[in-house]
């Protein structure tokens, strides 16, 4: 959940162009929607040395592309699950994009930032104010369109969802 | 329905689902009313979401689209489970378009049965979502969250993408399908060349093509990072809505407008494409089949929603008469419906396949997403899936090639990559 306020800490993972779905996490997982359950799967392909530098991060960074492949939602959920709150890419798969939104992954495009975040970086992110900073340095990012601000606040979709039913009366919960 | 200035597919199809009465432009984000929510496996994720949402119902149970096909028949009791959860929630909430086990692969059987329709805007949970756009649908992938929001709100949100217009024209040579087609295109744009975009194939070869060939291109756009692809729905549209039993669907169908605004023009020429080999471990690490001619295999699997339609399986068959699969190769052949099932079972293809040494499966996703048919370390395999990620097919040690039908008929009697032009006489 971003809150609305600056989210980041440590970025351990600096990762190349191109990171996939399924090596994010892989098919055989997916029997599972729960971020925690999940969270010892993600990265498994890429082995054990990024899934060690994956767990002490609160930021990874990546390429271009991040993300591409298949739709599963879990790609995004397992990051959450192991604690991570913003991933900093070149640029993202469409889905992946959405499905970290929905899940309360903040997902931020900068190619510049990218370019000068290195492992072992801290690096935070103020969505209100759109701006990303790698070990102090400030980079420009584009605003959140207002709608999937709210949706990323709410910590994902689902309970973005449950808190605009709840304003209603039980017999207009459609 | 009108707008003054000129529209692409995209722009006119977000405009028909979110109602919008002015001219959309790329960027803009809409909400848009989807006709049809395809979930297939992940089913039961949307609805084990919905628990989350005390209280919320279904809005149209008649746009629920679920078919069991990425891990069927089970073979574990928790999926047993799983399916079992669907088919039961289907019944309560009275979705009519349930597809068990039996069935086959989700995009295919939907569009065979008349689920899909053209200038439908339809969200499911899978990255293929695009192949509707065979039909002249609107056609995107999204997670299952949105799906089961779609469900309770019955909207969902959408940027309107930009679109690139790819022109194909002239005649492919003997050996040389679609499929090299699109490898070649997703080699040279490369895995994200249109990201967020919308893409709209036409030219000569695209008119001449059936809807079955149609599919492999739009379902192979979702490679390139595409947010939906589409070929005009025309006569040829009008006669597999026919057989679907939707034929009035026809009337629906939207045409992108001369002088409509497009990102990039690209032009191919069929004369140029020879077979493609998509290289481990990514779609775009395309080949020619020469430089790879000859790589060692211990696995061919013709199968998936790209390649494994009842064309596919006949050409692969036409290749295959009277030849043998090579000893220490396994040929895994995965019919993508119960309906193309029927069909080479009637028509002596599926005789073919199993005399030449083919191991048939029953219709679903199968090894494509690694049910079934996986590798061992070291192991590789070529396959007429989209995909080639490492370990998608078992373990991360293993190497995954794309191509055509032709090709993987040609390379399991080979045992090893082979050009089936050589074969086809």
């Amino acid at each position: 959940m971003t809150n609305g306020k600056r989210i980041g800490g440590p970025c351990h993972l600096v990762l190349g162009e191109d990171v996939n779905t399924d090596e994010i996490i892989p098919g055989r997982y997916l029997v599972s929607i729960d971020p925690a359950e999940l969270a010892p799967h993600a990265f498994e392909p890429l082995g054990k040395d990024v899934q060690a530098k994956l767990a002490r991060s609160k930021v990874i960074a990546a390429g271009r592309n991040f993300g591409c492949g298949s739709a599963r939602e879990q790609a995004a959920s397992c990051l959450v699950g192991v604690g991570v709150r913003a991933v900093l890419a070149k640029s993202f798969a469409r889905v992946f994009y959405r499905n970290a939104i929905n899940t309360g992954l903040a997902v931020i495009e900068s190619p510049a930032a990218v370019a000068a975040v290195s492992e072992g970086d801290e690096v935070y992110v103020d969505l209100a104010k759109g701006s990303v900073e790698v070990n102090g340095k400030k980079f420009d990012i584009p605003p959140y369109p207002a709608q999937l601000r709210q949706v990323l606040d709410a910590g994902g979709l689902i309970p973005y969802l449950r808190a605009e039913f709840q304003k209603r009366p039980a017999d207009e919960r459609v | 329905m009108s707008a003054s200035e000129p529209e692409t597919f995209a722009q006119k199809a977000l405009r028909r689902a979110s109602g919008a009465t002015h001219k959309l432009e790329p960027g803009e984000i809409v909400d848009a009313v989807p006709d049809l929510y395809m979930s297939h496996t992940a089913s039961w994720r949307c609805i084990k979401t919905l628990e989350q949402l005390p209280g919320a119902k279904l809005l149209h149970p008649d746009r629920v689209a679920m078919v069991m096909d990425h891990t069927s028949p089970a073979h574990t009791s928790k999926i047993a489970s799983y399916h079992r959860l669907c088919r039961d929630f289907a019944r309560k909430q009275g979705i009519k378009t349930f597809y068990d086990v039996n069935s086959g692969i989700a995009h295919l059987v939907l569009m065979e049965n008349g689920h899909v329709r053209p200038g439908d805007f339809i969200i499911g949970t899978d990255s293929h979502s695009t192949i509707y756009g065979a039909l002249g649908a609107f056609g995107t992938g999204v997670g299952f969250s949105e799906i089961t929001a779609a469900w309770v709100t019955g909207t969902i949100w959408m940027r309107v993408p930009e679109s690139i217009r790819i022109s194909i024209n002239g005649d492919l040579a003997p050996g040389v399908y679609p499929k090299d087609l699109m490898l070649r295109l997703i080699g040279d744009l490369t895995a994200d060349g249109a990201t967020y975009c919308s893409i709209e194939f036409d030219g000569s070869h695209i008119q001449q093509l059936p809807v079955s060939q149609r599919m492999t291109l739009c379902n192979l756009a979702m490679e390139m990072g595409a947010k939906n692809a589409v070929v005009t729905a025309d006569e040829a549209t009008r006669q597999y809505l026919a057989e679907a039993g939707v034929e009035a669907a026809y009337e629906g169908r939207l045409v992108a407008d001369e002088g409509a605004t497009y990102k990039q023009v690209i032009d191919l020429k069929c004369e140029e494409i020879e077979p493609q080999v998509s290289c481990p471990h990514s779609v775009d690490n395309v080949k020619p089949i020469g430089s790879v001619a000859g790589t060692p295999l211990d696995q061919v699997f013709i199968g998936s929603c790209a390649n494994a339609k009842y064309d596919d399986l006949v050409e692969a068959a036409r290749i295959l008469k009277g030849r043998q699969v090579a000893k220490g190769v396994r040929l895994i052949v995965t019919p993508g419906s119960r309906e193309i099932l029927e069909k080479i079972s009637l028509d002596g293809t599926l005789a073919t396949l199993v005399q030449a040494g083919a191991l048939i499966t029953n219709p679903g996703c199968g090894a494509c997403a690694g049910d079934g048919g996986v590798m061992a370390d070291g192991e590789r395999t070529l396959s007429t899936a989209n995909r080639n990620f490492r370990g998608r097919m078992g373990s991360y040690d293993a190497e995954i090639f794309l191509a055509s039908p032709a090709t993987a008929a040609a390379s399991a009697v080979a045992g090893a990559i082979a050009d089936p032009r050589k074969l086809i006489a």
